[in-house]
């Protein structure tokens, strides 16, 4: 299962980037293979609007299936629950200590978008 | 010919002139109100503008039978309107700027278009003046379609005005382009020079010739004189800062039917703007203007 996480500059050491749609990058997490990858995100954090669509799309094609993230829109929201993947928050911490909270399930399933757009 | 009366900052007094200079002009006069989330020259006028011209823009409409997740319409839409999941299709009218891309770049025709409303074009008679103005639906944030609305029901004889909305963005530039001329209020302010510098920038890259109008003259700084100066820009008017304008104003009046004073003023820009009307010449043409950059 592929994990996407929200990342300030990426690498699992990196902090998680609190912003969805306008997160400085990706790192995706393989559970299956234990091995990180950064994907850029520089098309999100320039887009006119709907970043969060935009980075929801991407990262359903990347094949993931759970997001951890700070904050999450309602167009974002709308776009990952189409696309079946399931949300998880965190308030700060490293990609790699979020991914060790979700493994030991200390994360909660977001149900609601927790912020307006035009938050990030 | 059609003259366009816009501003960098707002509040500096577009809609004082356009009402009193469309008062203040002989023959058949056309107000366009163009500041459609904000339409208020019919309140100086005592005009009740009516209508019931809807305008919207096309939105996509995806058929999911048809649909086969190419994704094509995704990597079209610069607005991220429509998102391709391997689950479906997400469609987000709200971001959508109704350039119909999507339509025609679909490979298996899957997409229709449906109207989403966005406003109205209304319409009213005061005298000698036929008033027209755009008014947005609340919570509406894409204006350029409806401002184009507004244009297109100009005449193509006699003075047509055209009030635009403030600043320099795509709703100033829909409404003041294919303008034969364009007046520019400001205020003898440093935040009116500031905006007056950007306006100016505008309508010198739409490359329609213009004036300034100085508004509250004589409070302020000469901050806006020089500008014009250095930069060779005619001051058609200056509107004194005086208290009888700003208490006219205040209670819904236009100056030039209660104020006799400021009849000369706005007579004069209105001589000065005929002037500039070829002879035996209607409207210049409308330019093709693109549909999809709103």
């Amino acid at each position: 299962m592929k994990i996407a996480v929200t990342s300030i500059g990426g690498g699992a050491d990196s902090e998680v980037d609190p912003r969805f749609g306008r997160a400085s990058a990706f790192v995706f997490f393989d559970t299956d293979t234990g091995k990180y990858v950064n994907v850029d995100n520089t098309v999100g954090v320039n887009a006119s609007q709907g970043a969060g669509v935009r980075a929801a799309e991407a990262i359903s094609q990347l094949g993931a299936e759970v997001l951890i993230t700070g904050h999450c829109g309602p167009k974002a929201f709308r776009t990952l629950r189409a696309a079946g993947i399931e949300i998880f928050t965190v308030s700060s911490g490293s990609v790699a200590e979020a991914i060790e909270h979700f493994k030991f399930e200390e994360l909660t399933s977001m149900s609601s978008p927790d912020v307006g757009g035009h938050w990030g | 010919m059609i003259v366009a009366i816009a501003s960098g900052k707002g509040g500096t007094g577009k809609t004082t002139v356009a009402v009193n200079l469309a008062l203040s002009l002989s023959g058949d006069v056309q107000l366009l109100d163009c500041d459609v989330e904000a339409p208020n020259a019919h309140l100086f006028l005592r005009a009740n503008p009516e209508g019931n011209d809807v305008i919207g823009i096309p939105v996509p409409d995806v058929d999911v039978d048809l649909c086969n997740q190419c994704g094509e319409c995704s990597r079209l839409c610069q607005y991220n309107a429509i998102a391709v999941l391997g689950t479906g299709v997400v469609v987000f009218p709200e971001l959508c700027h109704g350039c119909g891309g999507c339509t025609l770049v679909c490979p298996e025709k899957a997409i229709s278009e449906v109207m989403r409303p966005i406003g109205v074009v209304e319409e009213a008679r005061a005298g000698q003046l036929w008033l027209v103005q755009g008014r947005l639906n609340v919570g509406e944030a894409l204006v350029p379609p409806l401002i184009r609305a507004v244009r297109a029901k100009k005449h193509d004889q006699g003075m047509v005005l055209v009030d635009a909305p403030p600043g320099t963005s795509c709703s100033m530039i829909a409404a003041v382009r294919g303008s034969d001329f364009v007046v520019l209020v400001t205020e003898p302010t440093p935040f009116g020079l500031n905006d007056l510098a950007l306006a100016v920038e505008t309508v010198r890259v739409l490359g329609i010739p213009h004036g300034v109008v100085i508004n509250r003259a004589g409070s302020g700084d000469d901050g806006v004189k020089e500008y014009c100066d250095a930069e060779g820009l005619e001051i058609l008017l200056e509107i004194p800062d005086d208290r009888r304008i700003a208490e006219t104003y205040s209670r819904g009046l236009a100056l030039v039917t209660n104020i006799p004073e400021t009849r000369p003023l706005f007579a004069s820009l209105a001589a000065r703007l005929e002037a500039l009307a070829p002879v035996g010449r209607g409207c210049r043409a409308e330019k093709g203007l693109p549909r999809a950059h709103a």
